[in-house]
């Protein structure tokens, strides 16, 4: 990468990096709907239970004031995420170590700012880490990483129409149930154009290409996805009226509990509220 | 050096609009839950103002524009210094949609986020809406509004516009996200004062958060917009004409989609209001801080002053400002009673006659020439 020279940076590297973040964007998708195609624990529930058992735990990973209630909460996410075989390796890339990087170095101030009984003290830079420091850092990250993975454990274990469904039933309204899949829909459309774009002005792009003329070009690119998308939501219009469209959206929803998902609620429920009342 | 640390941290980080997106974890419940109550009335009435301006278009073009914002959000755009950053576009989003169709879009684009792909929490989803959709949308449209006033469409007064808005709106809402972060630790603690959620108080939370958005994410969100309306100004000026424009394109049916509303419930309600203006005879002594000269020069009501002012007596001669000013103007209606209305209720009722007579006349004046000028800058 180019930059030695601030005013002139490689077009690789944003043009790469931009296409890189597309590709990210739908292996995860991808991985998501192998995930959710997998025969395990969670998949067996009624797409309702999931939802509203993992919901439900997040609450309870925010209600709960006490770090031994919070890991427990990670040890049943995690039990979770094996029993629904979402790999660990693809949470450990996917949420721990992000999040250990990105709430781990905010809370790490805490140590040092959070005023208590001293722990450890270096003389030489006058700071001190505190018992309470240890404990708010620790607390932050714990809570972020459990809801994070019961989030992630939900969103690989079910595809996104199901959670949309789901979403119904907790009487979200039809419109913006149906906003939200087409949504989803256009978003992997628009990746695959912004793709294309990128990489046919990659294929033209010749030498190194100033700062400023690399984002007049971001811009141009991101112009031309607007005019696109607004002809293209124009397109979806029509044919939604050619389909016979008057404004009115009926969604279909034809899940059935079996007994089993009453007792996967049951079991859902009653860990989250034991959490709330041990971390209380 | 600890603050710069925690900003170097936004610096340094190439999504610096990551942190905007608050992950689970960072918001107590009950902040959580007000700003999804918040949210919940934005989204409510950007509905409804979007169905009655669009009707049935509004479903298909709030979805692909949703879809757009997301794919935009993971635009890498090059800044001055060798670095990139990540804009959000709610800029844009509110020039080409207006505020409300702006709302939904950002607000749906997160959603997604969150719910398919992990970015950002579940339980912070209205907090993220508030701040980034409403907030945003808000002040990047009030600001456009302002300074681009009637300007021609194609005229450098709206990518000047365009590129105030954006870099004013990131900051809005990246201030709002620091005031709920420095809020936390005041409010949720456990009994030995520890930090149960964000451990920043205010005057960390608010420098941390606003020199990253100061500096990179402002300048890219103001990069992204600038860009964008150039083009656009170029290329298909129509989408910079705003959302109602669009009502006139082939098949949308839009004709009964948004009937003018009858001001008779307004007039209604306004005749009622001035029905019960005599309500204020019952009210006994003088409204606190509405004293005039002649109040504090009378020592009955200075009692009554010095009694509802938590028993500070009030100076014992008429302050020599208040005596100076208090011959500047002499109201028409002194006490909302002409001198020639014996009884109080029927002046009461007279004053708010005038008043809203008066206020409809001004409001019609300024409507007449309004029109005048409009119709003048368009002929030319």
């Amino acid at each position: 990468m180019a930059r030695e020279d601030p005013a002139i940076v490689s077009r690789h590297s944003f043009l790469e990096s931009t296409l890189q973040g597309f590709t990210r964007a739908l292996s995860k998708a991808l991985q998501s709907e192998h995930a959710a195609s997998q025969p395990g624990l969670l998949q067996q529930l009624d797409p309702r239970v999931r939802v509203i058992g993992i919901l439900a735990l997040v609450i309870s990973v925010i209600l709960c004031r006490r770090l031994e209630a919070i890991a427990a909460l990670l040890a049943v996410a995690i039990a979770l995420a094996i029993a629904s075989r979402v790999s660990l390796a693809s949470l450990a890339k996917r949420v721990w170590l992000v999040i250990l990087g990105f709430s781990g170095l905010i809370a790490l101030p805490a140590l040092f700012l959070t005023p208590g009984e001293p722990l450890f003290t270096a003389p030489a830079l006058h700071l001190s880490l505190s018992v309470q420091g240890l404990r708010t850092a620790v607390l932050l990250v714990l809570r972020v990483e459990t809801a994070a993975t019961l989030t992630t454990v939900l969103v690989l274990s079910t595809a996104w129409t199901h959670i949309l469904k789901a979403l119904r039933s907790l009487h979200l309204p039809a419109e913006v149930i149906t906003m939200l899949a087409m949504t989803h829909r256009y978003v992997f459309l628009l990746i695959e154009t912004a793709n294309q774009m990128f990489e046919s002005r990659q294929s033209r792009t010749v030498g190194i290409l100033s700062a400023s003329e690399q984002r007049r070009m971001t811009a141009r690119t991101a112009g031309v996805l607007l005019s696109k998308s607004i002809e293209l939501s124009h397109d979806v219009y029509l044919a939604m009226l050619s389909r016979g469209f008057r404004g009115e959206v009926r969604l279909l929803t034809d899940f059935r509990l079996q007994p089993r998902d009453y007792v996967g609620l049951s079991a859902f429920i009653f860990t989250s509220c034991l959490a709330v009342w041990i971390g209380r | 050096m600890v603050k710069c640390f925690v900003t170097r941290r936004f610096l340094a980080s190439g999504r610096d609009d990551e942190i905007m997106h608050i992950p689970d974890g960072y918001l107590s419940p009950s902040t959580c839950a007000t700003l999804y109550l918040f949210a919940a009335s934005g989204w409510y009435a950007a509905l409804n103002r979007i169905k009655q301006l669009l009707a049935t278009r509004a479903i298909p073009l709030i979805s692909v524009f949703a879809a757009f914002s997301f794919v935009v959000m993971m635009f890498n755009v090059p800044l001055p210094g060798g670095t990139t950053g990540h804009a959000l576009g709610v800029g844009v989003a509110a020039i080409v949609l207006g505020p409300w169709g702006s709302i939904l879009a950002i607000s749906i684009a997160l959603a997604i986020q969150a719910l398919f792909f992990g970015d950002g929490g579940i339980t912070t989803l209205g907090a993220n809406c508030f701040n980034m959709a409403m907030v945003g949308s808000f002040t990047a449209y009030g600001v456009y509004r302002m300074i681009a006033a009637n300007s021609e469409l194609n005229s450098r007064r709206r990518v000047v516009a365009a590129a105030v808005a954006g870099y004013v709106s990131i900051n809005a809402a990246a201030l709002v996200t620091a005031l709920e972060f420095g809020i936390q630790p005041m409010l949720f603690h456990d009994a030995s004062g520890m930090p149960l959620y964000a451990p920043y108080p205010l005057h960390v939370a608010i420098p941390a958060m606003m020199i990253g958005h100061l500096t990179l994410a402002g300048v890219t969100e103001a990069a992204i917009s600038v860009g964008m309306v150039s083009y656009l100004q170029r290329a298909d000026v129509g989408l910079l004409r705003g959302i109602s424009s669009w009502a006139q394109t082939p098949g949308s049916n839009l004709a009964a989609g948004c009937p003018e509303r009858s001001p008779a419930r307004l007039w209604w309600a306004v005749a009622l209001l001035m029905l019960c203006t005599p309500l204020g005879v019952l009210a006994t002594g003088t409204a606190w801080g509405e004293w005039s000269a002649a109040d504090l020069a009378n020592p009955h009501k200075e009692e009554q002053i010095g009694a509802a002012s938590g028993n500070h007596a009030p100076p014992s001669s008429v302050p020599a400002g208040i005596q100076r000013l208090s011959t500047l103007w002499t109201a028409p209606f002194p006490g909302y009673a002409p001198r020639f209305i014996k009884r109080p209720i029927v002046g009461y009722l007279l004053s708010s006659m005038f008043g809203v007579g008066f206020l409809v006349l001004a409001s019609l004046l300024a409507q007449g020439v309004a029109r005048k000028w409009l119709g003048r800058t368009l002929q030319s």
